[in-house]
This record gives C-alpha cells, structure tokens and sequence, in this order.
C-alpha cells in the first residue's frame, strides 16, 4: 500500500487555492517550524459567505493535501459552516491520512478556524489594524 | 529511475544475487548435517567466513555471522558490558549521533545501571579524539563509534579513537555499516575490537551480516538454541544469504580504489550544484565522508513534500525531517551536529551509486533547485524571511 491516498497525492501535487490574498478579511497561522509545520489561511469574506481563500503552507505532503483540501470544503461556504468543518471531515475527504498524520488536518482545521476568529474581530472593531493570533502546534515546547 | 538511496540499501550485484539463487537451488542442505549435502554447505560457510575475514584483516574465527548491521551492534554492546560487569566497570562511551541499533541498547543499559557519556559531534560532524581521552575512565566498559555516519556520512577518526581505547585498555566496537565495502576498513591497522557490518548495504543481500570480535573476547548470545557459530548464535545458518554476503564483500573489495575515486567526483559535483542553491548547506565535513553521501538543508522547505515530489521526477532519495520517521522530532544526527529544528526539517540525503553519470548528477542539481523553489513559493516561513520578518539561519 502506498504512503497515501490517491486523493492526498491529488492535492499534494496540485494544490487548489495556493497563495495569498493581500487584503484579506481573517487571516490564520498555526504550526511552528519547530515542529515542521505551519499553516497560514487568508479568507476574503462577503455577506458572511467566504468568497475566496487562499494558503501558504511550510510542511510535509499531508500538510499541504489538508490544507488544500480544507480551502475547498469552505470555498463559497457561509462562515458558519465553515467554523463548522472539523479535521476528520478534511481527512475524509482526502480518503483517509495515516495515523501519525491527523496531525496535519487537525491543523487546518485549527488554521481556518484562527482566520474566521481574526474575522469576526475585525469585524468587531472596525478600521483597526490585521492582528492574527498564533496558534502553537501540540509538539510546542518538546524537545 | 535514479537510486540516490544506496545508503538505505543497495541493488545486490549479480555475481551476489547468483551464488544466492545457486546455493538456494542446489546447496540447500543443513550445515550441521553429516551427509555429503549438508557438508557442502558447511564448507561454503567456512569458505564465506575466510573471504569476509580476509577484507578486514581479520582471522575466519573472529567472524560472527548475524541477521545484519543490528544484530551485531546488539551483540557487540551487550557483549562488552558483560564483561565490564564482571570487572566492576559500567561506563560506556558512544557519540550523540550514533544508529539506533546502538543508542537504543546503551539506554537500555543505562536503565539496567549502567552509566553512559555521549561524545559530542560537532558542526562538522566529527569526534574529537581528545574528548574521548577525557572522558574514558577507570570503569569505562566499552567505547562505541560508528566508522561512518549513515545520515551525514561523516567518517570518523577511527585509527586514533581506537589506539586511545588499546592504550588505556577499553574495548572498542565500531559499527562500520556504511563504512564496509565503500572504505578501507582494517581491524589491524584501526585498532578496532568489534565491527559490525551489513551485507546490504554493499550490493549483498538483506537479511546478512556479520560481527568481527577479537580473538578472547567472550561473547553473549542474544539468539539461545543450537550450537551454530560456536554457540554463540543459534539458528541454522542462512547459507546462501551468507555466501552471498562474502561475494558481494570480495567484489567490493577489489574494487573499492577505483569505485571511492570515480564516486568521489561525482559526489564533489553535485555538492558544487546544489551549493548554488540560495540558503542551503551542506550537512557535515565536505573533505572526510563517504564518496557516495550528500547531504544537505534547505531553509524553508520541509523534507517529506520535497521527496515526494523528487520521486515524481525519478530519483529517489531520503530526509531526516520528522515527518519521514513518524516522529515529531527530525533526525537525532543533524540535531548532534547543530542544526535547529527549523531547517533540521528540509533536510535532503542523497547517497548515490558508483555508476551514476554526471548527467545524472545535473539532472538531480535541476530538479532539486526547481522543487526546492515551488515549495519556497507557498511556505509562509520563506515568506516571512525574504521579507525579513525571519532571519536566515542558512
């Protein structure tokens, strides 16, 4: 059986929605490069419909498939839904991860959620600058 | 295809694959059997164990045949504090940097009560002999170091390491698997006490390998049963696997000048190609490694998607990022000799063969630069180093 899915060398090789949105509405980052993964998601939110999202990820194969994926599933999705999506739909849609790599979805889970907090603050508190909490992956701190 | 893994293992050579297919076919017979058929087959054995013998400069009775490389290394550390148990000494010396098979058995030592100082590697992935001098002492057991590294293939000052182990009366094991058949190695002139070494890991097959332990040195049996290698190995011996072994060992042997030299070169150029590549080092001493090791770090990427998509292109090669051990850590070796997790993880282990062209050698150079750019492309670390909210470490 090979490393992975077809479904996450699908996303790996050709990832959906790379890249940046410059004046984004929510932009989220988790993972660290300590721990070989980071995770950053920016959204373009309109009508509490997320119009457009993009991704940058620094990781491992599975990394970049969970967070390609994971762009899909909310792409054209009202906010609520997407706050919604949960790191076993993302790797069900992926036909499945191993094991010790639910890691990687559990982070864009984590990644989208940041970015629609970082919305709803600045949607919050018109007018103030972009700040985006950093979440720190659970591998943090262990050496 | 390119086979850029050769210290992951080898494609076994076709005079190896054909004594084993032979001697499976024809010589199948029981060592330990009397009649003509199972004679034959001891007499193979013994042959086998004069031919491995004779490439390290060793007598055919120092000769231990094992299942390969971890076996052995068992053998050997488990042996040796046997022995220093008996004196009263339970001090083992080994390097930060060593194989599993070694780190492994001398921390489960350490939990038995024995006490344990790891040498430091330093940047350049070497050990320092007069480290070693200090730290040995009255109840030191054993000193065990690797001859070549497996990740950086560093090739360690084994000659002087061993002389300061047979001055102050210290048993000295070194685990010479990727060092075997791709260097010179002499238990002589090195002043090594314990070898070990795995057949495939020089064109022989899986599954064969052997421990070289000095004439006097009592060895403990992992393996209890029957009464093959002398009883201290029990199980009917794997015959052809270890005939083989022998072939692919005297092959190596004869040809290693002229292979280590073409490979060398070879190895220089794509260092030279791959250095171009901005934020990049290589890991570990250009000048003492094996000619077939590159190893390198690339800052900003991660090691597991650019092997993947390497193997999309046709080489094949391997990383110490964590996400290729299953581990959240990367590799214990590139963290030994300095490197910090962050680039710790796009790391890249190239171990090529002695027939690779220097087409070849571009076409890696090429496909590693042009990967190694498309994932710089969406990582959000590299971004935020060539904005200069990051500072390089590379």
């Amino acid at each position: 059986m090979a490393l992975y899915s077809d479904k996450v060398m699908d996303h790996f090789r050709n990832p959906r929605n790379v890249g940046v949105i410059e004046d984004a509405d929510g932009v989220g980052e988790v993972g660290n490069a300590k721990c070989g993964d980071i995770m950053k998601m920016y959204l373009k939110i309109d009508n509490d419909i997320i119009t457009d999202v993009k991704f940058e990820t620094f990781g491992c194969g599975s990394a970049i498939a969970s967070s390609s994926m994971a762009t899909e599933l909310i792409k054209g999705k009202p906010v609520s839904e997407a706050m919604a999506l949960t790191n076993k739909a993302v790797a069900e849609a992926l036909d499945g991860l191993p094991d010790y790599k639910m890691h990687c979805s559990v982070l864009a889970e984590e990644a989208i959620r940041n970015a629609l907090e970082d919305y709803e603050r600045k949607k919050g508190a018109e007018g103030s600058p972009q700040v985006y909490t950093h979440v720190e992956c659970e591998c943090e701190g262990k050496e | 295809m390119i086979y850029a893994d050769n210290a992951a293992t080898t494609r076994m050579s076709d005079a190896a694959l054909n004594t084993l297919i032979e001697l499976s076919k024809e010589n199948y017979g029981n060592a330990s059997s009397l009649y003509s058929l199972g004679q034959r087959s001891k007499e193979i054995l013994e042959k086998a164990r004069e031919d491995v013998a004779k490439v390290i400069n060793a007598q055919p009775r120092e000769i231990l045949f094992t299942s390969g490389g971890s076996e052995a290394d068992n053998q050997a550390i488990r042996s040796a504090a046997e022995i220093g148990k008996a004196k009263g000494k339970k001090h083992i010396i080994s390097s930060a940097f060593e194989h599993h098979a070694v780190l492994h058995t001398i921390s489960k030592l350490e939990k038995e009560g024995f006490e344990v100082t790891l040498l430091p590697v330093h940047e350049d992935g070497l050990v320092r002999p007069e480290e070693l001098s200090a730290a040995i002492r009255e109840d030191t057991a054993l000193v065990t170091i690797m001859y070549a590294n497996n990740e950086i293939g560093t090739i360690q000052p084994i000659r002087e390491l061993g002389a300061i182990c047979r001055e102050r009366g210290v048993l000295f094991h070194t685990d010479a698997v990727q060092a075997i058949g791709h260097i010179s190695v002499d238990v002589e002139r090195d002043n090594i006490d314990m070898l070990s070494a795995s057949a495939h890991k020089f064109h022989g097959p899986k599954g064969s390998g052997f421990l070289y332990f000095r004439k006097g040195i009592r060895l403990t049996n992992l393996i209890e049963g029957g009464a093959q290698e002398r009883g201290k190995r029990a199980g009917t011996e794997n015959v052809p696997g270890i005939a083989a072994m022998a072939t692919a060992l005297t092959e190596a042997a004869a040809t290693l000048a002229e292979r280590a030299k073409v490979t060398q070169e070879k190895r220089d150029r794509l260092i030279k190609g791959l250095l171009q590549i901005p934020h990049s080092a290589l890991n570990g001493d250009a000048v003492k490694r094996l000619p077939s090791n590159v190893n390198f770090c690339f800052e900003g990427i991660e090691g597991e998607s650019l092997l993947l998509l390497l193997d999309d292109r046709g080489i094949a090669a391997s990383s110490g990022s964590a996400c290729t051990s299953g581990s959240l850590d990367p590799s214990h070796v590139l963290l030994a000799i300095g490197r910090v997790h962050d680039v710790a993880h796009g790391s890249l282990r190239l171990s090529i063969g002695d027939d690779i062209t220097d087409e070849e050698v571009d076409y890696i150079v090429k496909n590693v630069r042009e990967v190694v750019e498309y994932l710089r492309g969406f990582s959000p670390i590299w971004r935020d180093l060539m904005a200069g909210r990051k500072q390089f470490i590379l």
